[in-house]
């Protein structure tokens, strides 16, 4: 059945069995692959992706469910191609990722949160991250980078609502 | 893991949907999908058809009705999270929604999907069946209410027949001016399924004493149990410790606890217990620390 995806701003149609998950429809019909496969069912947070604004996880929705909903991946946060969103020069600044893995998960939980909370409290950065797992840094530098997003974007002059999101 | 081939429909109406579930004993609602997509993709679950009823726009509401607040059951978890008066006319669910799944399976995630689910670890069948709440269901055949009592019949299994679409959650709300709540739960990591949680409401008159009592506990037995027998005993007194550990600890040792390879059933009991205990005194000193009207 035809399904219409707007992702990052841009809408396309594709052709989809109703079983096809937004993962999966993402990753080999649009051929964004930022988007991670980890679990496949909910637990993991690698595939996490940005839903009308939200995070939630793309492995638990089929691409029809996703139909005409406004969708953001890790490959819409950077201003322009080359560039980085604060927050994915964050995590680079402050080594929040070693094999990558859970990157784009973590960084779109990120920017929901500060969108949301421009000025959150440490327990409230592990509460948001809480559902994604990251087997490589011990998420100590994860918090770090959100931190010092946040320490960014509240002296830059942008509006606290604009540029995180 | 993927799931196995099925038609998909997005009706408009509760009554399309209705009809829809009818004509297929096989087809399933689906409404966040946090629970029946892995079940689907572990092929645990293989409805032939999903009726997609998350973009009805008569089941996404929540109504401040006097005595109760009334959400509609494809209304997000985490648009209940936010609503502006929960915090202070449902302090019990309030305090419970944040233990549900993580943010991200909130945001799609709804009220009435987790229940039609009855997960027995899930929170918000124990704040339903701890507040004395009620669904109302829906099908071509009838259209009725559901006390909670009634309600979870065991795990994942419901008296909501299976071409019923549960179309609103009623969530009874206390005036009480001296009014306390807890919610606690045990489990391996935050988010995890919980091997025990427990709930309680408290209300007290000018004087200290007792005016109205509810106590729930989840994950321990095979649906969410209110431990009706401790709140009536401790109803009238001053809730003070001893008492209030000694109630719950009669009724919690008459209850069939589960078993499963994460907790022994001696565990699981104790912990109930200890967790009830503590909610109760946790929602006592809350309640204490109100004027009274
Ligand atoms: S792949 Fe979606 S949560 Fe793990
Ligand atoms: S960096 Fe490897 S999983 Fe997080």
């Amino acid at each position: 059945m035809k399904v219409s995806l707007t992702v990052n701003g841009e809408t396309r149609e594709i052709d989809a069995e109703p079983r096809l998950t937004l993962l999966d429809a993402l990753r080999d019909h649009l051929r964004l692959t930022g988007c991670h496969t980890g679990c496949e069912h909910g637990v993991c947070g690698a595939c996490t992706v940005l839903i009308d604004g939200a995070p939630a996880r793309a492995c638990l929705l089929f691409a029809v469910q996703a139909d005409g909903l406004e969708i953001t991946t890790i490959e819409g946060l950077a201003p322009a191609p080359g560039e980085l969103s604060l927050v994915q020069d964050a995590f680079c600044e402050t080594h929040a990722m070693q094999c990558g893995y859970c990157t784009p998960g973590m960084v779109l939980t990120a920017h929901a949160l500060l969108r949301d909370n421009p000025a959150p409290t440490r327990d409230a950065i592990v509460d948001a991250i809480s559902g994604n797992i990251c087997r490589c840094t011990g998420y100590g530098q994860i918090v770090e980078a959100i931190e010092l997003a946040a320490r960014r974007l509240a002296g830059s002059n942008a509006p606290a609502k604009g540029d995180a999101a | 893991m993927k799931a196995a081939p099925f038609e998909y429909s997005r009706p408009s109406s509760v009554a399309e949907a209705c009809e829809l579930l009818t004509r297929d004993e096989d087809a399933r609602i689906i409404a966040g999908g946090q629970t029946l997509v892995p079940m689907m993709a572990m092929r645990l679950a293989r409805p032939t058809r999903l009726v997609d009823i998350a973009r009805i726009p008569e089941l996404a509401f929540i109504r401040d009705d006097s005595d109760a607040i009334v959400v509609g059951g494809a209304t997000r978890q985490a648009a209940l999270e936010r609503h502006a008066s929960l915090a202070a006319r449902l302090p019990l669910l309030a305090r419970a929604l944040p233990w549900v799944g993580h943010a991200a399976t909130r945001n799609r995630g709804t009220v009435g999907g987790s229940i039609a689910n009855a997960d027995p670890a899930a929170e918000i069948p124990l704040v339903l069946v701890t507040l004395d709440g009620s669904i109302r269901a829906r099908s071509t055949r009838d259209d009725k209410v559901i006390a909670a009592d009634d309600l979870f019949e065991g795990p994942m299994a419901t008296a909501l027949a299976l071409d019923a679409c549960l179309t609103e959650v009623r969530f009874p709300t206390w005036s009480h001016a001296r009014m306390g709540s807890a919610f606690q739960e045990i489990s391996a990591r935050h988010g995890d399924f919980a091997y025990v949680s427990a709930a309680a409401q408290v209300a007290l008159d000018g004087d200290g004493k007792c005016v109205a009592c509810a106590i729930g506990v989840g994950g321990a037995t095979a649906a969410p149990t209110r431990l009706k027998a401790a709140s009536a005993a401790l109803l009238g007194g001053r809730l003070d410790d001893a008492a209030t550990r000694e109630a719950i600890a009669a009724e919690i040792a008459a209850l069939d606890i589960m078993i499963d390879p994460h907790a022994s059933p001696a565990y699981r009991r104790r912990v109930a217990v200890t967790l009830a205990h503590r909610v109760v005194i946790a929602a006592h000193d809350e309640a204490l620390s109100r004027t009274p009207a």
